[in-house]
């Protein structure tokens, strides 16, 4: 490896993006818990706030190393878990990973694992048990995410010798994890939302969104940390960081407007919902593709995510499968059209655009591969769950909501009537 | 004594608090309500996920009169609230045994 020096505008950049990359955390938590009905708002949102802590422990504990550690027997599975337990090494302020501090390198990605078990939850809102949801949030960050980052992030001579099979021999292009993020957490999502089977009434009872002015201020927070996913994932201030940034708004754009037209012609109201998921659309679809298709391209990727994923939302009626958020129709299919379509408008690669088929192939086989591993790993990690502890609350809790039943709060005290009276205090330690 | 219950439009409300206080009515209770007649409801669309809604918002206004007065409060509370068209809501009353000013603990006419 050359010899490296720090870069003050690199590091400030990344600090910053760091920042951004947390407040997707809340800005998600809002979204989700918008969507749901009144009695089980605050167990949406915890489940976030939830994977965020149990993650980040992890990552600090080994993720980071499985991530980002020599892949072990250099076959690009899984980085070398003893390299950097507890960071070993890198947790001061002298060590660099690229030009930027590897304490900042590591704090940013380690969001990322938080954010992509974060974005599960919207499957299987209402009814799973907390302490299940943060057993299962661990184990599937370490089976699940830790070894597909390693294999989509990790190159070979960045952080450690030997990286990942997707990012170093196959040669699929994710800039900030089209793959690894988002087709990781929808096909999970869809494959939780078959182990938890449906809500109580699904289908029956009206499950419309409790708050829309929390999913926009949601979507709106996480649209600006998506400036720091995405345009932060150039690991650099520079001009990759600033196309990602120009495209992470025009794919975004996009998909609003073609979101809101499927809604149009097919319902005949565009409405505030179907915005607030185009923007997420949009977000999900140029992840991968961020830097790699210029604005026409971001547009193009935009326009047909948004459509896309608006006309995936009605499938789980159909089907009869309750990924209760839609996280199916907006990260699986967006994270698909995004990694896919770097293969017909990708700069120099895209079948349309100055290249042949042979990224195409790539992007295909890296998506596949990702969404097989995840699902059928995701089936085999939930079922163990609900076999041991029991995954889903029972059926009275889920009628009287899981807020109340769980968590032993109410999100929402519009009135001083019914207060009730103080029954006693926690003792002090 | 009489109860007069209104359920009305929520934008009749002023219209109605007028006119009752022009005719000389100094007390009354408003509540919001939901409720659905001929009116019928609306459709809502989430995702694709359409939902009738028939509950249609309403505001329930309560008087409390005097036997003789109650046949000229009804008709000040329907003038005021009409607008001719579906949804205008409905008036009745209902006989009232006993009222009592808590403050005071005066009964009966002299309550009121």
């Amino acid at each position: 490896m050359e010899e490296v020096v720090i870069n003050s505008g690199d590091t400030a950049w990344m600090l910053i993006s760091t920042g951004l990359v947390v407040l997707m955390i809340p800005g998600l938590a809002l979204f989700y818990g918008g969507m749901v009905r009144v009695k089980s708002v605050l167990n949406m949102m915890m489940m976030s706030f939830g994977a965020l802590a149990i993650v980040f422990v992890l990552w600090i504990a080994f993720g980071f190393s499985m991530v980002f550690g020599d892949s072990v027997g250099g076959k690009g599975l899984i980085g070398d878990i003893g390299q950097f337990t507890f960071l070993n090494g890198l947790d001061n302020s002298s060590a660099l990973i690229g030009t930027i501090p590897a304490a900042v390198f590591i704090a940013f990605q380690g969001i990322f694992a938080a954010i992509t078990v974060a974005l599960i939850s919207g499957s299987i809102a209402d009814r799973a048990k907390f302490g299940a949801w943060m057993v299962f949030a661990g184990i599937w960050a370490t089976l699940v995410y830790f070894p597909v980052a390693h294999w989509v992030f990790a190159f070979d001579n960045f952080v450690a010798k030997t990286g990942g099979w997707i990012a170093n021999d196959l040669g699929a292009l994710d800039f900030a994890g089209g793959t690894a993020v988002h087709i990781n957490a929808g096909a999970a999502g869809l494959a939780l939302a078959l182990i938890l089977g449906k809500r109580v009434g699904f289908g029956k009872v009206p499950m419309r969104p409790h708050s829309l002015p929390l999913v926009m201020l949601g979507a709106a927070l996480l649209w600006f940390g998506w400036f720091g996913f995405n345009a932060g994932s150039a690991i650099a201030s520079n001009g990759t960081a600033g196309l990602a940034l120009l495209n992470t708004i025009g794919a975004t754009t996009a998909a609003v407007l073609s979101w809101l037209l499927v809604e149009k012609i097919r319902d005949g109201h565009a409405t505030s919902l179907g915005a607030a998921s185009g923007v997420v659309a949009g977000l999900v679809a140029i992840t991968p593709a961020c830097a790699a298709v210029n604005a026409s391209g971001a547009l193009i990727i935009g326009a047909v995510a948004g459509a896309l994923c608006a006309l995936s939302v009605g499938l789980k009626f159909k089907l009869g499968y309750d990924d209760s958020l839609d996280v199916v129709a907006v990260h699986l299919v967006g994270g698909i059209v995004g990694t896919i379509m770097i293969g017909f408008v990708g700069v120099d690669v895209g079948l349309f655009n100055g290249g042949g088929s042979e990224q195409l192939v790539k992007q295909v086989i890296g998506a596949g591969a990702v969404l097989a591993y995840s699902f059928i790993a995701t089936l085999i990690i939930g079922k163990i769950v609900d076999l041991t502890i029991g995954f889903r609350i029972t059926h009275d809790q889920e009628i009287a909501g899981i807020d109340l039943a769980i968590h032993a709060e109410r999100a929402y005290e519009l009135s001083d009537n019914g207060q009730g009276s103080v029954l006693g205090f926690s003792k002090g330690a | 004594m009489k109860l007069i219950t209104a359920i009305l439009k929520p934008f009749k409300l002023e219209d109605v608090k007028i006119a009752l206080q022009g005719a000389g009515i100094t007390g009354m209770t408003v509540s919001e309500a939901s409720g659905f007649g001929r009116q019928g409801g609306h459709t809502e669309v989430y995702r694709g996920a359409e939902y009738t809604v028939d509950l249609v918002p309403k505001v329930r206004l309560e008087v409390l009169v005097d036997d003789k007065d109650a046949d000229s409060v009804v008709d000040v509370i329907v003038k005021a609230a009409s607008t001719g068209s579906i949804g205008d809501g409905k008036v009745w009353t209902t006989p009232v045994d006993q009222v009592i000013r808590v403050r005071t603990g005066e009964r009966g006419v002299d309550a009121i």
